[in-house]
């Protein structure tokens, strides 16, 4: 909690909470029915009105509420967002900590399966998977966790390999510890720091994948809202209503913004050092 | 062992390890490949004519001999026959390639042009209010989706002064080249936004390492003026980063920027890939991915040459 404390004392870092948190609460009452109208009820007299006391962002070509809709798209995307780096980080984690762990050649042969991966722009093997599995939100999560699992396990091996060569890893190891025992006291617990920075960063990356996706039309499928799907469907209306192109649009950009500005606060105090590295 | 050496004998095996994933990912999608081809049609056949379809593309051979058949075809390049355009693969993608490497050096010109000058700036004047300025900016650029910033732009346009980008038929750089920079240079902006924004704050973050070097003190203490010591002394140091994220970064550029030929309806690489998935065109998707991967693989490897060059502690095998 102390790392908490030092980002909120970080002025970019308390921005960007600021930020994350009201998306977390709008999300969550979007999540539980609170928006102001059904997002996906159509308002046929209603339809492509500017933003009033009644449709705050404005409605649709349908007549459906915008406000309403980003509140329910924010949810999907910061779903797919938390649910693809959790399969990342998790996935990554353990073959970085495990190339690092037995070296040689496994080190070599996992390592150089994450280069294969690498070698793919993240959304050519977004589509590539959506090509397999057919568009969707799980598949967005696939794919996004698989394009972003080389970045973490490469992230885990460096600083494993390291410890691992330390005395007290060594220690532990003639103490007759076990090795689950040793890789996650000491080696895992020793790795949360670079982990959450690359955790906070990887949730704006896997939110602009995310957008990008469901913008393309390979992502969440209407009628579901989500905010790439929305600013896909605003391109063909912007000069008769612009206003459904400058809501989700803002909206998709605060949110990878928050996740930005605490990313970096986190960098800045756990690595001094480096205070600015390419993700 | 040397890290040029290592680095230049995984290459092929990484090569291989793409053609692998690419291979059995397209075996992967569900549904069986004539039907893919043929489409709707493939229900007219009868059991011999799919049989002997199925002979004539080698799909009765075990899989692995398959791979192998398609792996020496690839050498060959032959990367098979697209059903959509009813070419060769390879001379589909050759076609559109012009236009993706157009847009790839016009953003990556954009990015530079902007990003170097101004992460130099912000770094001579750190935390002071012009630094911050340059350092929001930068945030901005990089949390921006493409397709937002590229629909304010279609907008701006639009509404300012009644003109939409050029769209529908493209006109090749060496037919036109006014109408065909009149087409590419917002797709450029595009694009050239958020890579200016990552030029932007790794050249401010490694001038502020050089600048903190004691090499640059003692140019300070022998009386160099200010800005002989940034440009002169420091920036070519600082650049090395800048060689590496410019690099990377025009790889993926070479990828097709998906989204924003979408917008802008721009026939390049990307593109070329999306349609190609959605007619189910798997010929196409699988020499496209490759294609791809195989280019930015190249670019990554001639990056790290060039790093080791510039930096001669890799060479050393240092990292």
């Amino acid at each position: 909690m102390g790392l908490l404390r030092a980002v909120l004392r970080h002025p970019s870092g308390r921005i960007g909470a600021a930020i994350i948190l009201l998306f977390l609460v709008v999300a969550a009452l979007g999540a539980i029915g609170l928006t102001p109208h059904d997002p996906l009820k159509q308002y046929v007299i209603d339809r492509l009105k500017p933003p009033s006391g009644t449709y705050w962002f404005g409605t649709d070509l349908l007549g459906r509420d915008t406000f309403s809709r980003l509140m329910l798209g924010i949810g999907e995307s910061f779903l797919v967002a938390f649910a693809s780096v959790a399969v990342a980080a998790t996935a990554g984690t353990v073959i970085g900590l495990f190339a690092a762990w037995w070296g040689h050649l496994w080190d070599g042969i996992l390592m150089r399966i994450m280069d294969v991966l690498l070698a793919f722009p993240a959304i050519l093997l977004a589509l590539l998977i959506v090509a397999i599995e057919g568009p969707g939100v799980a598949t967005s999560i696939t794919a996004i966790g698989i394009v972003y699992t080389p970045i973490f396990a490469r992230v885990v091996r460096a600083p494993a390999l390291a410890l691992k060569g330390r005395e007290f890893v060594e220690a532990a190891r003639t103490f007759g510890s076990s090795q689950p025992y040793i890789l996650s006291r000491h080696l895992l617990l020793n790795l949360v720091a670079p982990l959450t920075v690359q955790i906070t960063l990887a949730l704006a990356w896997a939110l602009l994948t995310e957008s990008g996706l469901s913008f393309l039309g390979l992502g969440t499928q209407p009628p579901a809202p989500s905010l790439g799907v929305m600013l896909a469907e605003s391109k063909s209306m912007m000069t008769r209503a612009p206003w459904l192109m400058v809501f989700p649009g803002l909206t998709i950009m605060l949110a990878i913004l928050g996740f930005n500005l605490f990313g970096d606060a986190l960098r800045d105090i756990l690595d001094p050092r480096t205070q600015e590295r390419p993700a | 062992m040397n890290y040029l050496l290592q680095r230049l004998l995984t290459f092929p095996l990484v090569l291989l390890g793409v053609s692998l994933l690419v291979f059995f990912a397209i075996r992967l999608v569900p549904g069986d490949a004539i039907i893919a081809m043929l489409g709707t049609e493939a229900g007219l056949l009868t059991d011999a004519q799919r049989a002997s379809l199925a002979a004539y593309f080698g799909l009765d051979q075990p899989v692995v001999v398959q791979y192998g058949r398609w792996l020496a075809g690839l050498f060959q390049g032959n990367l098979g026959i697209s059903t959509t355009y009813g070419k060769p693969v390879l001379e589909v993608i050759i076609a559109r390639f012009p236009l993706t490497i157009e847009l790839a050096l016009l953003s990556m010109v954009i990015a530079l042009a902007v990003g170097v000058p101004a992460g130099v700036f912000a770094a001579t004047r750190n935390n002071r209010p012009s630094d911050l300025v340059v350092r929001l900016f930068a945030m901005l650029g990089q949390s921006t989706p493409s397709f937002v910033f590229g629909l304010v732009l279609i907008y701006l346009l639009s509404v300012n002064f009644h003109v939409l980008p050029a769209m529908g038929s493209f006109t090749p750089l060496f037919v036109d080249p006014l109408g065909n920079l009149a087409q590419m240079i917002l797709p450029s902006i595009t694009l050239g936004f958020a890579f200016a924004a990552a030029v932007t704050r790794i050249s401010r973050s490694a001038m502020l390492d050089v600048l903190s070097d004691d090499y640059v003190r003692t140019a300070r203490s022998k009386g160099a003026s200010q800005r002989d010591v940034v440009w002169k002394h420091a920036l070519p140091n600082a650049l090395i980063p800048v060689v590496t994220l410019s690099g990377v970064e025009f790889g993926y550029l070479l990828g097709g920027a998906v989204i924003v030929e979408q917008i802008y309806a721009l026939p390049g690489l990307g593109r070329l890939t999306l349609d190609a998935i959605s007619q189910r065109d798997y010929a196409l998707v699988q020499g496209a991915v490759l294609f791809i991967a195989f280019n930015f693989l190249v670019v990554n490897l001639l990056v790290d040459l060039a790093y080791a060059a510039l930096d001669p502690r890799i060479r050393l095998g240092g990292r």
